[in-house]
């Protein structure tokens, strides 16, 4: 079968992941019926997984795997968690293929769940470490979106320092009708809570006063 | 089939908050990056502090007129470009906003957001431009409802839908090809005449579903949860009326990110920064390049020869005229 990466890529990818500090898991879920991007989604994990010995893949079945997926509170398929080195569940989720401009947000999280320091002013992470409330962040992007990547990994990074905080990438195509249930006709398009909404490539502040008026 | 539109997955040289740089480059689009591949290759010591790398060629889709490539996407002339930088191993910040530039002596002083101080004899704006707003009642409202300012991230939620496109450039016609794989109906809409290159008219000659309503002015944007259309004044019989659709793409140019310099030189009314045919602003040893200038036409390759350009003078302006240690 082909790649979906080509030579040229997979190369840059496995240079990128050598700054991987410690071992990242992906805990995939896909289902056989109605679902056009899992086979893809699948590959796409499976060839970043051969890119570095630190990476492990999971595959679960959204269906006869429920108990799994209700513990990443998973609910649609494709949908991925990332687990770090001790195979904690920090927030970290992607329903959909990171294709196109969205793999970089997916190479930012595994570098960021293996342990990469980012940078982040200490008032900031004060701030977001404060949040005592549950508080899911849901970013909608389409695959050919610049700016979206950039909202995917603040978010995703706001789960990480916070285990009150869940982040998830939602890609609007394949999820479309999620897409309409949340009014969403620009991306990238952040719903804070079911309730609360942010549009844009926004700063960590603006995520920061919206959590805090939760 | 999926492609991955990787951006720089190496390693970058960091900038060194405790060197006093030769020339400083802000923005990371064709006229800052071509600025600084400029500058290092003529032995300056350079840096390059970008929000994005790239700037507005991430927005563009298809590239027809940047000679010696025939055809490519915007996001792989921008990887072209970084990757060509990368092996002269300039210095970048790459995620960063610029506060202020301040002019001391004869130094300049860069403030990045969370306290970064940067220290340079030469500095280039190439800050480009964001997307012009019409400014009209409705279009704050709707925006995410209906208004987008980016086509090819936000097309795919118009599938079989009604759409207008405001504008008459180069960029309004490339949304319109970017609209024809989703939308069931596409209207421009222009206040005066196409001003898009012929090339890209002939192609658009050749849609059935699109409809083009020149000398039309966009008065309002109306709708109730969701836009549900435009009004606008035809012009040339000086009559108002109502255009039904479910989306409204503006393409209408673009205003300079050029407010952080205000304070230190000359703009025109556009607020676009006034620069002598050295690429230097009023303001010695203070540069500008690309779509921020008030040089008219806003295109890839002449922003990139303006970076050059910029470069070269303020290489000679450092032999010449620096007065500096």
């Amino acid at each position: 079968m082909n790649h979906l990466l080509t030579l040229e890529i997979q190369e840059q990818i496995k240079e990128f992941l050598k700054a991987m500090k410690d071992p990242v898991t992906f805990v995939l879920f896909t289902k056989n019926e109605a679902c056009e991007t899992c086979q893809m989604t699948q590959m796409l994990l499976k060839e970043i997984t051969g890119l570095s010995s630190k990476l492990t893949l999971i595959e679960k079945d959204l269906v006869s795997d429920q108990q799994t997926a209700k513990q990443y509170h998973v609910s649609l398929a494709p949908s991925f968690v990332l687990l770090d080195k001790d195979g904690v569940y920090k927030g970290v989720k992607f329903n959909g293929i990171p294709a196109g401009h969205e793999i970089n947000s997916f190479l930012s999280a595994i570098l960021d769940m293996s342990g990469r320091e980012f940078e982040l002013d200490k008032e900031s992470i004060a701030r977001i470490q404060k949040i005592d409330k549950d508080v899911n962040i849901k970013v909608f992007v389409t695959l050919s979106c610049p700016h979206c990547p950039g909202a995917v990994s603040k978010a995703h990074r706001l789960a990480l320092l916070n285990p009150h905080i869940e982040a998830e990438m939602i890609e609007a195509q394949t999820f479309m009708d999620l897409s309409q249930k949340y009014n969403v006709s620009g991306v990238p398009k952040i719903v804070i809570n079911d309730t609360h909404e942010l549009v844009g490539n926004q700063p960590i502040e603006a995520f920061l006063q919206e959590m805090e008026r939760l | 089939m999926f492609d991955f539109s990787l951006e720089s997955p190496k390693k970058r040289v960091m900038i060194d908050d405790s060197l006093l740089y030769d020339f400083l480059v802000i923005g990371g689009g064709p006229a800052g990056l071509n600025a600084a591949l400029y500058a290092k290759r003529k032995g300056l010591a350079v840096g390059l502090i970008t929000k994005d790398i790239g700037g507005q060629l991430h927005n563009t889709t298809n590239i027809e007129n940047y000679l010696g490539f025939q055809q490519l996407e915007g996001k792989d002339l921008s990887a072209k470009f970084d990757q060509h930088l990368q092996q002269l191993n300039v210095p970048v910040i790459s995620d960063a906003q610029v506060i202020q530039v301040e002019k001391v002596g004869e130094i300049f002083r860069i403030h990045l957001e969370q306290d970064r101080d940067i220290q340079a004899k030469t500095v280039l704006i190439a800050t480009g431009g964001k997307p012009r707003h019409l400014e009209i009642p409705g279009e704050k409202e709707y925006a995410n409802k209906g208004v987008s300012y980016c086509t090819i991230c936000d097309a795919p939620f118009f599938k079989d839908k009604r759409v207008i496109v405001a504008g008459g450039g180069n960029s309004a016609a490339d949304a319109v090809l970017d609209l024809v794989p989703y939308a069931s109906e596409i209207i421009v809409v222009h206040r005066s005449q196409w001003r898009a290159d012929k090339i890209l008219l002939d192609k658009l000659d050749k849609l059935p579903n699109l409809s083009v309503h020149l000398d039309t002015q966009i008065l309002e944007v109306i709708g109730d949860s969701h836009l549900k259309g435009i009004r606008v004044l035809d012009k040339l019989i000086q009559q108002t009326r109502i255009i039904a659709a479910d989306g409204l793409f503006i393409h209408i140019g673009t205003e300079p990110n050029s407010h952080f310099v205000k304070h230190l030189v000359q703009f025109n009314e556009r607020q676009e920064i006034i620069v002598d045919t050295h690429q230097m602003t009023s303001l010695p040893g203070l540069f500008a390049a690309g779509d921020v200038t008030d040089q008219p036409y806003k295109q890839i390759i002449i922003s990139a020869a303006e970076g050059a350009n910029a470069a070269l003078s303020a290489s000679h302006y450092l032999t010449h005229q620096y007065k500096g240690e």
